[in-house]
């Protein structure tokens, strides 16, 4: 209680700080949460500001506070869900070239390990005679998640935005969530997860999901913190195709940080569909089929490291 | 068994059961703590680095635990309902074996959700089970559904027990240190065997016992829905629910059968449990297991016969010599056709080949179990491109062995316990003969 009193006392401070500085703190932001301990500059260094009245003032940097690149919120208005808002995501199959910049970006901006892949890239062959394609996996955040249906203790919620999100100071470890997704979109931690320096000070959240906890279960999040400070999650703007579209369904909207689409009519014109509707769990993912492909699947295993390659072997066997 | 024997004589027959502690059981306690230690130093590895110590990982993140929780928890069924309808419909035969059951179904009904714990990442916050439960959640079905189960089978056990108790408690030839006998007298409630009380026991069992059969079977499907309810091939079948009380019931009469047979050798019971307990109890067996080789039949008939692609990859794995086809060959000749030939052709039904044919069967059905719990998990929808080996297959390590074997190992520890406590053959059932006697 007393910790968590200190915390929104820090952030009343920060905030009313923030505003005396306006822009200027925003512009020297970094990912460092309002929590996290504070690196003090040394004395006398300056910075150089634009103001909020349009002057350059010069000020000490110790006067500095880092904002959070993203906002954290309490945990009943991140089981809530942003309102008004029904997050929908495309992923145009035809661009896709497994160049694993989405994966890595989910990786950096999570501070998951190597081996820890929130977002999976899959080569598929839907049967022999059928053409490879790849085929990028986030969780497909369902409006009837079986995840959610069995969990026990609220841990797993649907919120009225649309995530499908996990409460990790809840879940209780049972895994039946990752026995009843049908998609292996949600990982474990099986051991005590490894904190890097980065991570020191960070405040658990479910929208930010970080940092990770031994002994329960976490997954893609559409990273809902981005979407609260008005950013695209890191994978969309990661990728260098385009792959990814992220938006609204409410607006009608979707965008892959190059071009924001109508997303109705994208998925009217490129035929969208979404991954085994026959479960009917209603995915809030769709799939744009992989038709006039930008990269062949077999031109861009060429040059793939062979620890990679290998996990395809059984495609590639069949190609 | 004879027929006229008195409770005293048959409670003097049996007075060295409780009265000392030989030196082999001594020695085999001594055994079973030493192997329930080495299931401690492996819960102590688990909850020093976590998880990963077990085989489980993203893929199959249920193993050895679900499989012994199911296996133990269902034996635990089966003895309730068996000797729930043994007591309804007043069978004559019914009195050592209604003991067992009983005992049993506490021993196994103590041992398996220990094992549900054993699987949870989060063993700190078991109780948010209690504080934020979810009605739509089976496993909040089941959490119900065990802990009414636990109440009613211990209460019906008790029941069974105080006659026993008020008897022990009065017989004075009885060797045993002061403590116990008065604690065989506080666990009488003061019974004396007057007419009232007589009539007020007897009902209250009898209530019990019709209570306890519809909930073994309403538990015992709760618990095969952890596996119906959800999406996947193996386990979304709607004859789950029936499969999982049969296949329970039947594990536990092949358990009863086997610890029979111990009891009998090892208290030299051979009046009391006949021959005659074994053919009977082999019939259930052969019943069962017909009805069980019905169930699986169906099951894999319908699975195979589809041949819907994920459907068929599972049926793949289970039918493929390669991967598990020789363990789902031998588990079902093992746990279907074995016990039926053994009891069915007249030369074999015999207490050794009876026995022999149980606890093969016994074994079979465990198997059943990992092959029901693992194969499934092991094939998702997607393809499962990992190259980690144990992310693709399961394999169990050796802290979960030491941790079954630790739960087996206190599983028979409990019955040791139960029975330097109570008589095997519960000698108040004999009262009543006395009076018929003298009558």
């Amino acid at each position: 209680m007393h910790n968590s009193d200190n915390i929104n006392n820090n952030e009343r401070r920060d905030f009313i700080k923030l505003t005396v500085l306006g822009a200027a703190a925003a512009a020297c932001g970094s990912a460092i949460c309002s929590c996290s301990k504070d690196k003090q500059p040394k004395d006398g260094e300056k910075v150089k500001l634009l103001s909020a009245d349009g002057e350059l003032v010069e000020i000490d940097a110790k006067h500095l506070r880092p904002i959070p690149k993203t906002v954290v919120v309490s945990k009943e208005e991140a089981r809530r869900g942003i309102p008004g808002r029904k997050f929908v995501m495309v992923i145009d199959l035809a661009r896709c070239g497994n160049a694993r910049k989405c994966v890595t970006a989910c990786q950096k901006m999570h501070h998951l390990p190597e081996d820890k892949e929130w977002l999976q890239v899959k080569l598929m062959m839907d049967s022999p005679d059928a053409a490879p394609y790849w085929f990028p996996k986030t969780c497909f955040h369902c409006d009837n998640p079986p995840c959610v249906k069995v969990c026990p203790v609220d841990a797993t919620f649907k919120r009225q935005d649309g995530l499908v999100l996990i409460d990790a100071d809840r879940c209780i470890g049972c895994k039946f969530c990752m026995a009843a997704c049908p998609y292996s979109t949600r990982v474990f931690n099986w051991s005590e997860p490894e904190m890097t320096q980065e991570m020191e000070g960070l405040c658990y959240s479910p929208e930010t999901s970080v940092p990770s906890k031994v002994g329960t279960v976490e997954k893609c999040d559409f990273c809902p913190d981005m979407v609260r400070a008005g950013n695209l999650p890191d994978c969309v703007t990661a990728c260098p195709n385009g792959v990814f579209y992220f938006g609204d369904e409410n607006e009608d909207a979707v965008s892959n940080g190059d071009e924001t689409v109508r997303f109705s009519q994208l998925i009217k014109d490129r035929s969208g569909y979404r991954f085994a509707e026959e479960l009917g769990t209603q995915p809030r993912v769709w799939y744009l089929p992989p038709r006039d492909r930008l990269f062949p699947v077999e031109r861009s295993l060429e040059g793939m490291p062979e620890n990679l390659k290998d996990r395809f072997k059984d495609v590639i066997k069949e190609m | 068994m004879k027929a006229s024997i008195s409770a005293t004589e048959h409670l003097k027959y049996f007075a060295p059961q409780i009265e000392k502690v030989s030196k082999s059981t001594k020695a085999w306690i001594v055994f079973l703590l030493m192997l329930i230690a080495l299931g401690g130093v492996a819960l102590y590895q688990q909850i020093a680095y976590g998880h990963i110590v077990t085989g489980m990982r993203d893929n199959v993140v249920w193993g050895l635990f679900i499989v012994n929780f199911i296996f133990l928890i269902g034996i635990s069924y089966a003895g309730a309902i068996l000797s729930g309808l043994l007591y309804i419909f007043n069978v004559q035969w019914r009195r050592p074996i209604v003991r067992i059951s009983g005992l049993l179904t506490i021993a196994a009904g103590l041992i398996g959700p220990i094992f549900i714990l054993l699987c949870i990442g989060r063993f700190d916050r078991m109780y948010y089970l209690f504080l934020y439960p979810r009605l739509q959640s089976p496993i909040i079905w089941d959490v119900m559904a065990i802990c009414t189960y636990l109440v009613g089978a211990v209460l019906y056990l008790y029941l069974t027990l105080i006659r026993d108790f008020s008897l022990y408690s009065d017989a004075e030839f009885l060797n045993i240190p002061n403590w116990k006998r008065k604690l065989y007298k506080t666990l009488s409630l003061g019974y004396r065997g007057t007419e009232k009380q007589k009539s007020q026991l007897k009902s209250a069992t009898r209530l019990l016992a019709i209570v306890m059969v519809p909930l073994v079977v309403i538990i015992s499907s709760v618990l095969s829905w952890i596996f119906g309810m959800t999406l996947r091939p193996g386990w979304h079948s709607s004859i789950f629910g029936p499969y999982f009380v049969i296949a329970s019931i039947l594990t536990g009469v092949g358990v009863i059968i086997v610890i029979m047979w111990i009891f009998r050798r090892l208290y030299k019971l051979e009046d009391f449990l006949t021959d005659k307990h074994f053919t009977y109890m082999g019939f259930i067996m052969l019943v069962l297991a017909a009805g069980y080789g019905y169930f699986t039949f169906s099951e894999y008939l319908t699975g195979w016969f589809g041949s819907e692609k994920w459907d068929s990859e599972v049926m793949h794995k289970l039918f493929d010599p390669a991967q598990y086809g020789w363990w789902f060959l031998w588990s079902n000749l093992f746990a279907i056709v074995l016990p039926i030939l053994v009891v069915a052709i007249p030369r074999l039904r015999k207490p050794g080949p009876i026995t022999l044919a149980a606890a093969l069967m016994v074994l079979a059905m465990w198997v059943k179990r990992y092959l029901i719990v693992v194969p499934t998990l092991e094939t998702p929808l997607l393809p499962l491109q990992d190259t980690r080996t144990e992310y693709v297959h399961y394999a169990a390590t050796w802290q979960e062995w030491a941790l079954t074997v630790g739960g087996l190992a206190s599983f028979l520890l409990i019955f040791i316990i139960f029975s330097k406590i109570v008589t095997i053959v519960p000698s108040s059932d004999y009262i009543d003969d006395e009076k018929v006697a003298k009558n």
